[in-house]
C-alpha cells in the first residue's frame, strides 16, 4: 500500500495552505487557503482509513466536508459584509482595533 | 478494506434518551425561538429573551435528574459519555449562558438589531458546548467544536452596521477556522496512528509505544495548538483583545467564559483520555503555554486604557493559571486527578467572577457609552453599589481571600507544589510573581473607581435594570460563597477522567 505518497501530497497541500493564510491578505484567497488545509486533512483521513482498513476516517472526512461548507458560507457572508461597508476585501485596510 | 463494512446490515444503536435529555430540551428551546419568530414576527420580540432564559432553566432539569441518578452513561461505544465531569461542565455552560441572556436582555433590544436570531444562535452555541462536555471521539469533538464556534463568529459580527464589529467578526472567524483546520490535521495524524477515532482507543494505542514517534508528537502539538487558540493562551492569543473590543459586550462575556471553558473541556478530555501516556510531549507544551500566557497577559494588561481590552488581557493571564496544573499532570492517577480538579475548580470560579466583572462593565457603559478606563473614574460617587460589586470581582480575580478567586489560585499552586518536580516549582514562582503584577492593575482600576473624580462631573445615577441586577446577584453570591466555603465547589469539582480512560 502506497501510504507515503498520499501523506506527502497532503503535507505539501497543508504547507501551501498555511503559507497562504499567513502571506495573503485578500479575504477570498484566505478562505481558499483554509480550504486547502481542510482538503489536506481529508486526503490524510481517507489514506489512513484505506491503510488501516477502518471506516472511521472516511466517515470523519465526510463530516469535515459538510462542516467546512457551513464554515465557508459564514466566511463568505462576513467578507461580503466587509465589502458592503468598506468597498474592499483587502484585510490590510481593516485595522481599526488595536492598542 | 473499509468499504466492506457498508454491506453489513445496519443495526440501530441503543440510545439512552435520558442521557440525551439536556441536549434535546436545548434543541427544542432553540427551535421554539425560531418558530415563534416566524409565526408572530414583531409581536414576539419582547418575549424572546425570556423564552431563551426559560429554555436554559428547563435544560437544567434533566441535568439535575441525571446528577441525582448518578450512573455513568456510555453511548455509541464510548463516543458520547455522560459522567460527573461532563455534568459539572454542562451545568457551568448552562449557568454561564443564562447569565449572558440576562446581560443581553436590554443590550440587544436597545441596539435595534435582530433579537430572535441572536438568542437562537446563542442557544445553538451553547448546544455545541453541552455536546463538547460529553464528546469522547474525534468526530464528535470536531462537530461540537464547530457547532459552538460558527454561531459565535456570527454573534461577534452582530452589530453589522458597525465596522468595528465586522472587523472583530472577520478576525475571529479567520483565526478560528485556521486554528480548527490545523487541529484537524493533527487529529488526522492521530487517527492514522491509532486506526480509530475513539479517544480511548487512541489512548491505548499511544500507551503501547516506547517513545513518541514524530507523527504522534506532531499530532499532539497541532491539537493542543488548536485548542490553545480557543482558550486564548499566548502565543495564540492575538485575536482576543481585538475581538473582545469589537464584539457586543454580552457576547464578549460569553466568549471569555463559556467559549474558553469549552476549549478547556476539550483539552482536558484529550489530555486525560487520549494523550495521557505521552506526558513527555504535552507537559513541556503546557508549561510554555502557561508561563507565556501569564506573563504576556499581565504585562500587556498594565498599559491598557480600555476596560474591555484590560479584561481580555486579564483573561489571557487567567488562562495561564488554568493551564498551569496540566504542566505537571502526567505522573499517575492521583496527581492527574488533582490537576483535573484544580482546572475545573478554576473554570467554575473564574466563570462567576469574570461574568460578574463584565456585568458591571455593561451596566456602567450604558451610561457613558464607552468602555474607556477614564469613564470609570469616581464611579463610587454615582454608582456606589456597582463599585462595591466591581471591587469584589476584581479582588477575586486577583486572588485575595475570602473571595472565590483565592481558592482557585490556591488549588493551582497546591498541584504545582505537590508534584515535587523542579519544573513545577519554577512554574509556581512564575505564577506567584504574576499574581503580584495582576494585583497592581486590578487594584488600580478599583482605586480609580473609589478615589478619583468623575471626568465629566456628571453625577446622575446609573440605571440598573432588573436583569442586570439578577446577574450581578447571582455572580456575587457564587463568588463569595465559593471563597468563604471552598468545600462547596470542591464537592462538585472532585471529578476524574483517568478512571475511564484507563
Amino acid at each position: 500500500m502506497l501510504l507515503n505518497q498520499f501523506l506527502l501530497l497532503s503535507a505539501v497541500l497543508f504547507s501551501i495552505g498555511v503559507y497562504g493564510v499567513l502571506a495573503r491578505r485578500n479575504g477570498v484567497l484566505l478562505l481558499m487557503s483554509i480550504e486547502l488545509i481542510l482538503n489536506a486533512v481529508n486526503i490524510n483521513l481517507v489514506a489512513f482509513a484505506a491503510f488501516t482498513g477502518t471506516i472511521g476516517g472516511e466517515v470523519f472526512a465526510l463530516f469535515v466536508i459538510a462542516v467546512a461548507a457551513a464554515e465557508v458560507g459564514v466566511g463568505l457572508a462576513m467578507v461580503l459584509l466587509l465589502y458592503r461597508s468598506s468597498r474592499t476585501i483587502d484585510l490590510t485596510t481593516v485595522d481599526r482595533l488595536r492598542g | 478494506m473499509g468499504l466492506d463494512l457498508l454491506t453489513l446490515a445496519f443495526e440501530r444503536p441503543a440510545i439512552d434518551w435520558h442521557a440525551f435529555a439536556p441536549e434535546l430540551v436545548l434543541l427544542a428551546a432553540g427551535c421554539l425561538i425560531t418558530l415563534v419568530d416566524i409565526v408572530f414576527l414583531e409581536k414576539a420580540r419582547p418575549y424572546t429573551a425570556a423564552l431563551a432564559g426559560i429554555g436554559l432553566l428547563a435544560t437544567a432539569v434533566p441535568l439535575l435528574t441525571l446528577a441525582v441518578d448518578g450512573t455513568e452513561r456510555v453511548m455509541f461505544d464510548g463516543a458520547y459519555v455522560v459522567d460527573e465531569f461532563s455534568l459539572v461542565m454542562k451545568a457551568l455552560f448552562l449557568l454561564a449562558g443564562y447569565v449572558v441572556v440576562l446581560l443581553s436582555t436590554n443590550y440587544v433590544a436597545e441596539g435595534d438589531y435582530w433579537e430572535n436570531e441572536y438568542y437562537g444562535l446563542l442557544l445553538a452555541s451553547l448546544m455545541g458546548m453541552v455536546m463538547m462536555a460529553s464528546a469522547r471521539d474525534l468526530v464528535s469533538i470536531f462537530v461540537a467544536l464547530e457547532l459552538l464556534s460558527i454561531p459565535a463568529y456570527l454573534l461577534v459580527a452582530w452589530r453589522k452596521r458597525d465596522l468595528h464589529s465586522t472587523e472583530a467578526g472577520l478576525k475571529y472567524y479567520l483565526m478560528g477556522v485556521f486554528a480548527s483546520a490545523v487541529m484537524l490535521y493533527g487529529m488526522s495524524l492521530l487517527y492514522g496512528v491509532a486506526g480509530s477515532t475513539m479517544l480511548a482507543d487512541i489512548g491505548t494505542s499511544l500507551a503501547g509505544m516506547e517513545t513518541s514517534p514524530a507523527v504522534v508528537t506532531m499530532g499532539i502539538v497541532f491539537v493542543v495548538a488548536g485548542f490553545a487558540f480557543k482558550v486564548s493562551a499566548a502565543p495564540f492569543h492575538t485575536w482576543a483583545p481585538d475581538v473582545y473590543e469589537g464584539a457586543p459586550t454580552p457576547v464578549t462575556a460569553f466568549l471569555s467564559v463559556a467559549s474558553k471553558a469549552s476549549g478547556f473541556v476539550a483539552l482536558l478530555v484529550f489530555v486525560f483520555v487520549g494523550f495521557y501516556a505521552r506526558s513527555e510531549v504535552w507537559e513541556p507544551l503546557f508549561w510554555i503555554l502557561a508561563a507565556l500566557s501569564m506573563t504576556v497577559g499581565n504585562l500587556v494588561a498594565l498599559r491598557q486604557t480600555n476596560v474591555v481590552r484590560l479584561m481580555a488581557y486579564s483573561g489571557i493571564a487567567q488562562t495561564g493559571f488554568m493551564i498551569a496544573p496540566l504542566a505537571v499532570a502526567g505522573h499517575g492517577v492521583v496527581n492527574g486527578d488533582q490537576a483535573l480538579s484544580a482546572v475545573v475548580t478554576y473554570l467554575v470560579i473564574y466563570a462567576a467572577m469574570n461574568l460578574g466583572a463584565f456585568t458591571v462593565v455593561i451596566a456602567l457603559a450604558r451610561r457613558s457609552g464607552s468602555a474607556e478606563l477614564t469613564s470609570f473614574n469616581g464611579a463610587f460617587q454615582f454608582a456606589p453599589g456597582l463599585t462595591v460589586a466591581m471591587s469584589v470581582f476584581l479582588f477575586s480575580l486577583a486572588g485575595i481571600p475570602p473571595l472565590g478567586g483565592w481558592f482557585a489560585k490556591f488549588e493551582v499552586f497546591r498541584v504545582l507544589a505537590t508534584a515535587g518536580e523542579p519544573w513545577g516549582y519554577a512554574l509556581a514562582i512564575v505564577g506567584a510573581v504574576n499574581s503580584v503584577v495582576a494585583l497592581y492593575y486590578y487594584a488600580s482600576l478599583a482605586r480609580r473607581m473609589w478615589a478619583d473624580d468623575p471626568v465629566d462631573g456628571d453625577l446622575g445615577p446609573v440605571p440598573v435594570t432588573p436583569s442586570i441586577m439578577s446577574a450581578l446577584t447571582l455572580c456575587g453570591i457564587v463568588t463569595l460563597a465559593f471563597g468563604v466555603a471552598p468545600q462547596l465547589v470542591a464537592r462538585f469539582t472532585d471529578v476524574s477522567l483517568l478512571a475511564f480512560g484507563g
